[in-house]
């Protein structure tokens, strides 16, 4: 009853065209938004920030970026921990090769060189589809992870790749404690999200959902196929790219190429595939979901008291991980975010039955 | 020219054992459309349960056979695949029958954590040895014809004789047998095939145990070869490239693929490889994948995909 749209009349395009036409909606972002960015960093204490909050923040980021090219464009990544390192290794060499290179530069060049190989690899997906297609991702990820392992010049000479950033700065703000890191990490979703948001409602994100759901009947009508695929795979890897600059530079601050190996890539496809294929909220709920869940089975055993063998925790982890997967596909394929709309359908009625 | 035989020969033997990985994979996407992700855990399953069943039966029933430990072992380990394709089939397949290709490659993956996780939990995670009295030890060819000779692991002929011989077995189930005719009925179309009648949960089944025999066998070979460890579960990504190169649909295309894959990889790294600081087996066979696939987008023996509107 109190959430609905009646009585909401729009009396122009503009005001029929926004992002949350309902009222309550607006409101409830608004709330959100503020809970995020004032309440959250006065009360939330410092492990939540480095174990939780932060993680999350960057690979909702991630996700995000990988939903619009699985979800709204229906090409199958397996690689994007390679457009992940991509990114962080040419922000990498951005800031340190670079004397005085501002950082906010060097994060959004990383995302430019990722934007570059994602569009490289991406070229297959003009001939290949579907599995093949996912294979064929797979290369991106074999070949990125040996050549930040093997070739010394993109990781400046370190040995076995691994690096490390210190110093981090934004307009002479230093982005130190974990609350700084928090809300710098904020601040790039909440301007991606955005973003994304309105790239997929207009008119290049209906082109990619038109590929997505049949790309022959796309063609016929008009869509060039290479045009927007090669456009969701640019965005998806810049998107990407960014998040794996933060991961690397925000998160870690010293990192090597396991970081962002097959693992990752698995990771980010659970998180918008348990999330929900095709919504930008799902990847929130996606990554929450993968970022909680093994933390959550990892100390499950010392809430009850029952002292485990670790190497036997974290099969068991393991095993709880995957049933669920298979559990969450099998009860609801199209992911959390399915749930929330149901449930925002139920509340048009709440609390009556008709 | 000697070693370039033997880096060839090498290569052979290995891509052999990577066809049998791959056999695995063909077999599931073809009876059920399902790219199944879970074959490397469910080689490493049933290593496991190989290597943990051959010293455990002995010590239960008390003998020390070497032999019949092994033969009751492999029996054993048999009827724990044929029991996970079962649960496999009634908790997850059956549920998710017209879903979409990336939904079920996803459940896969669950299924893999899952098989990974507990495996180990039941088997124990040290390294396990299977001896199967495959014989270990070099043997040298063409001596009179070059100096030294080439040097050839008995070991792995025996492997790839034994990955012929399935093949040759596998293809004579799929032509020849009705349950054979019923598989690839089920592949074609599932509402087709069951609406003339084929039992489609009894197909998964059989299908998902047969590729959990390939896996038993690729287990028992690579168990011995390198001890049976987590890694084990690694070889799938190995495979993949096999199958995607032969084209996911085609048995002989695992083959070639793999020996492809096996020789191209070996030479690769041998020849090109220190002037590009070595390692490149780690991503020859996605690489040369790519290439092929943009030539031909189903791979080189896969059926061709005719786009309908």
């Amino acid at each position: 009853m109190l959430y609905r749209e009646n009585g909401q009349f729009k009396t122009s395009y503009r005001a029929d065209a926004q992002v949350f036409p309902i009222s309550q909606d607006r409101v409830a972002m608004l709330l959100l938004l503020v809970f995020a960015v004032v309440v959250v960093p006065l009360t939330a204490p410092e492990y939540l920030f480095r174990a939780i909050l932060i993680p999350f923040l960057i690979l909702s980021l991630a996700a995000l970026g990988l939903n619009i090219l699985v979800g709204y464009c229906g090409q199958i990544s397996l690689g994007t921990g390679a457009f992940m390192a991509v990114g962080a290794y040419a922000a990498y060499n951005f800031q340190v090769r670079i004397e005085g290179m501002p950082l906010l530069a060097s994060l959004l060049l990383g995302g430019v060189c990722a934007t570059a190989v994602g569009v490289l690899f991406g070229i297959p997906s003009l001939r290949i589809k579907g599995l093949y297609l996912a294979v064929a991702t797979l290369a991106a990820q074999f070949f990125v992870d040996w050549a930040f392992l093997r070739i010394k010049w993109f990781t400046h000479d370190s040995a076995s790749g691994s690096v490390t950033v210190a110093g981090l700065e934004v307009l002479g703000l230093t982005i130190e404690s974990p609350v700084r890191k928090y809300l710098f990490c904020l601040a790039f979703l909440i301007v991606f999200a955005t973003l994304a948001k309105n790239l997929v409602r207009g008119h290049i994100g209906r082109e990619w959902m038109a590929i997505r759901d049949m790309d022959v009947a796309a063609a016929v009508i008009g869509i060039r196929p290479v045009y927007a695929k090669l456009t969701a795979f640019a965005v998806s890897s810049f998107i990407v790219g960014v998040a794996g600059a933060l991961w690397g530079f925000v998160h870690l601050s010293s990192w090597e190429p396991a970081a962002f190996g097959l693992s990752r890539s698995f990771d980010l496809l659970f998180m918008v595939i348990i999330g929900g294929l095709g919504s930008i909220m799902g990847s929130f709920f996606g990554a929450a979901f993968i970022v909680v869940l093994p933390i959550v089975l990892d100390n499950l055993p010392y809430w009850f008291g029952i002292p485990i063998d670790t190497a036997l925790a974290s099969h068991l982890t393991f095993m709880i991980f995957g049933a669920l997967i298979v559990f969450f596909l099998v009860k609801e394929p199209h992911g959390i975010a399915r749930l929330w709309s149901t449930a925002k359908e139920k509340l048009r009625l709440w609390p009556f039955p008709h | 020219m000697g070693s370039f035989l033997e880096t060839l020969l090498g290569g052979l033997m290995t891509g052999m054992l990577y066809s049998l990985v791959a056999l695995g994979f063909v077999l599931i996407f073809k009876a059920s459309g399902v790219f199944n992700f879970a074959q490397g855990a469910m080689v490493l399953f049933a290593a496991l349960a190989m290597a943990r069943f051959s010293t455990w039966i002995p010590q239960l029933l008390g003998f020390k056979s070497q032999v019949l430990a092994n033969v009751l072992a492999f029996a054993g380990a048999m009827l724990v695949m044929v029991a996970v394709a079962w649960v496999v089939e009634r908790l997850v397949l059956s549920k998710l029958v017209n879903q979409e290709g990336i939904t079920l490659l996803m459940a896969t993956l669950g299924i893999t954590f899952f098989l990974d996780g507990f495996g180990q939990t039941l088997f124990g995670s040290d390294i396990y040895k299977i001896d199967v009295g495959l014989p270990k030890d070099p043997v040298f060819l063409m001596e009179s014809t070059f100096p030294g000779g080439i040097l050839v692991n008995k070991e792995d002929l025996y492997a790839a004789v034994i990955a012929a011989a399935l093949v040759a077995l596998l293809s004579l189930f799929f032509q020849k047998t009705a349950t054979g005719r019923a598989l690839r009925a089920v592949a074609d179309d599932h509402q087709a095939a069951q609406s003339i009648g084929i039992p489609l949960g009894r197909i998964w089944v059989i299908v998902w145990s047969v590729a959990g025999f390939v896996a038993l066998v690729a287990g028992v070979i690579w168990g011995s070869k390198l001890g049976v460890q987590f890694s084990l579960s690694q070889v799938a990504l190995k495979a993949l490239p096999v199958v995607i190169l032969g084209g996911l649909t085609s048995v002989p295309g695992a083959i070639l693929g793999g020996l492809i894959i096996g020789t191209g990889e070996k030479l690769a790294e041998v020849y090109i490889g220190p002037s590009f600081g070595g390692g490149i087996e780690y991503w020859f066979g996605y690489v040369l994948v790519l290439f092929v696939l943009l030539v031909r987008p189903q791979g080189l023996f896969g059926e061709k995909i005719i786009d309908r509107v």
